[in-house]
């Protein structure tokens, strides 16, 4: 811009007015195609990896699918099947409801517990802070393979420590009533990530509210449901969406809790397919339904329609949620 | 409001021995929460280490305490299982879409956040969007296209290429991070540039990259270790070659198929965890130098 109007100078006007134009006009396709250069990684990443895929999921939803033959259009039938006839699709859903249901609120509350906590202590609050996060930063896997070890039914520190008090531990991850809530045990266990962002909207609330709510005479239960709860509603619900988020795509742990405890318990050599919602169909979540028949039993079209079916009770769910919060949510001006 | 400014200004006093006395029963009370809370929260941590220590026979036994202490189980567990190798596909995973991660979400958040053009709102809401949906919901169709592509005659189902190709292409939620901490620069670094003839391309890379070092630090520490973490998609594509597995793959297999006690896994799950929580100990400094830093902002 500072060169063009440089060059204007020594240019006679009638020329001037033409030449500026021409070149405005240039810079502004250099800037437009800069700013497709710079977005370059993201549109053809888009496109490849999450538009296409889409497509492509809604038309093999359509069709018979096992990556051998070339798929073959059987029109609502996988759908028909998913709804009517699938034995084990209402027990995958009902699965993934419960642990929804029940560990979003209890992650929720707890973490909400543990960040208030975390602002009334005097001393070592930092060391707390460290302590109540570090769970929740062991992978996955491991955090798993650690409860379905403590809590084995036989030598397993919890069932030993209980059997030193007179009490007969349940079997834990090998009883299909106590499977899943094994399960929000280990989601409470790693509440941390919930509980830092908790902790700094708490600190964030203006003392002022605090002070005059004192003033009126609040005590500190009426003070925290009437001033901080409310103040960090939007924090809560991103984290309710961000739970039932999660809580849709629960695979890992059930995965692996699964197939460790069903080893543990045959003392069997291969960790298959068999495995998968063990103990009896416990722990089997809509993603795992959806993984086992895409991949290892290849019924890809098939799987393709249990995906349209999750993208849309997903889009739906959140839509809801947020389009409820304006009931509940405290919506403050500008931040700050 | 007006009843507060009649009445007199509360001086500073000590408060009545009453009221002393049930703060420090509260704050006895808050404190003792805390530490079964703490406790609760650690002894899972105790006990893998207590049994990692074990001996084969104790690990079968319902006894807690180790006895003598077997430190050597650590260095069994590299022998008994391929641990090398999957510490090797961990860290070529982790460190090729780390970079890539890195690379190709900068631009991206920058264009975002820093030049004008139309459909620019459009576009970070759909970022956003796909940044909502399960992976489950394309994971299908993905792996057809995997399966179908043989550039030079090579297979890519069975490796870890699948996962590290995509994050070349820009990670959602790394350019919604970058991008909120690019829109926090002020104006007058990126015009003061201008004015010393900086194309866009020289900005980003010079005055951005060095102001946004911190955010970049956040998203690399993210990605690495989302990446150490991830389990669903490594397992999908090499599920069926061990050769290829990642150490989440090979945690979750290592009791079943190598046929070993309570005490080895254990040793094993704690080497897995240590490098997370040794690279949060070391990073806690990245995240204090960034929060400091955004007070550039004012």
């Amino acid at each position: 811009m500072s060169q063009s109007s440089v060059a204007g100078e020594r240019l006679p006007a009638a020329a001037l007015t033409v030449d500026r134009r021409r070149a405005r006009r240039k810079a502004a396709w250099r800037r437009r195609g800069l700013v497709a250069l710079f977005m370059s990684p993201w549109l053809v990443g888009f496109t490849v990896f999450f538009l296409y895929p889409l497509v492509m999921s809604a038309y093999l939803s359509f069709n018979h699918y096992d990556l051998l033959a070339p798929p073959r259009w059987v029109g609502w039938a996988n759908y028909h099947y998913l709804f009517r006839q699938d034995p084990q699709v209402w027990t995958a859903i009902k699965n993934t409801l419960w642990l929804i249901v029940v560990l979003v609120p209890l992650q929720i509350a707890f973490a909400f517990g543990l960040a208030v906590m975390l602002t009334r202590a005097r001393m070592g609050a930092g060391v707390f802070r460290t302590v109540f996060y570090l769970p929740a930063l062991a992978p996955p896997v491991a955090a798993t393979l650690a409860f379905v070890y403590i809590l084995n039914p036989v030598t397993g520190p919890v069932n030993v420590l209980l059997g030193h008090l007179g009490i007969q531990g349940p079997l834990w991850f090998q009883d299909p009533h106590w499977s899943k809530p094994s399960l929000v045990g280990l989601g409470l266990w790693g509440v941390g990530t919930i509980m830092i962002i908790f902790l700094a909207a708490v600190l964030d609330v203006p003392r002022q509210l605090y002070e005059s709510a004192e003033l009126d005479g609040a005590n500190t239960f009426q003070r925290m449901r009437w001033v901080t709860l409310p103040t960090i509603s939007p924090v809560i619900l991103f984290a309710v969406v961000l739970g039932v988020i999660q809580g849709l795509q629960y695979f890992t742990q059930a995965y692996v809790a699964a197939g460790v405890a069903a080893g543990q318990a045959s003392q069997a050599a291969d960790v298959t397919a068999v495995n998968l919602g063990y103990p009896q169909d416990s722990t089997l979540f809509y993603p795992v339904l959806l993984y086992e028949h895409g991949f290892t039993d290849f019924q890809m079209g098939y799987a393709s329609a249990m995906a349209m079916l999750l993208l849309a009770v997903s889009f739906a769910v959140t839509l809801v949620i947020i389009l409820n919060s304006k009931r509940w949510v405290h919506v403050a001006g500008p931040a700050r | 409001m007006t009843t507060a400014t009649a009445e007199p200004a509360a001086a500073p006093r000590r408060p009545p021995a009453r009221v002393r006395r049930r703060r420090a029963l509260a704050a006895v009370a808050d404190h003792s929460i805390l530490i079964a809370a703490a406790i609760a929260f650690l002894v899972p941590f105790v006990f893998m280490l207590l049994t990692a220590l074990m001996s084969d026979s104790q690990a079968l036994s319902p006894r807690l305490w180790p006895h003598p202490f077997r430190w050597s189980n650590f260095v069994d567990v590299f022998t008994k299982a391929p641990f090398m190798t999957w510490i090797g596909n961990t860290l070529m995973y982790s460190v090729l879409a780390t970079i890539g991660v890195v690379v190709s979400s900068i631009p991206v958040a920058y264009a975002l956040a820093r030049m004008r053009w139309r459909g620019r709102e459009a576009a970070f809401v759909i970022v956003l969007v796909a940044l909502m949906l399960p992976p489950q919901v394309t994971v299908v169709p993905l792996y057809v296209m995997w399966a179908k592509i043989h550039p030079f005659g090579l297979n890519f189902i069975g490796t870890l290429w699948p996962v590290i190709i995509p994050a070349w292409f820009g990670d959602a939620f790394s350019i919604f991070l970058l991008r909120q901490f690019f829109l926090t620069i002020p104006e007058e670094y990126l015009d003061a540039a201008r004015v010393d003839g900086c194309g866009e391309i020289r900005i980003l890379t010079t005055v951005v990259v060095r102001l946004a070092k911190p955010a970049i630090a956040a998203v690399a520490l993210f990605s690495f270790l989302y990446t150490f973490n991830d389990f669903f998609l490594p397992l999908l594509y090499t599920g069926e070659s061990p050769n290829h597995w990642v150490l989440s793959i090979g945690l979750s297999e290592f009791r079943s198929l190598h046929q070993v006690q309570w005490n080895l896994t254990m040793a094993a799950t704690l080497l897995v965890m240590a490098p997370v929580i040794v690279i949060f100990f070391l990073a806690q400094r990245v995240f204090v130098e960034g929060v400091t830093l955004t007070g550039v902002k004012g």
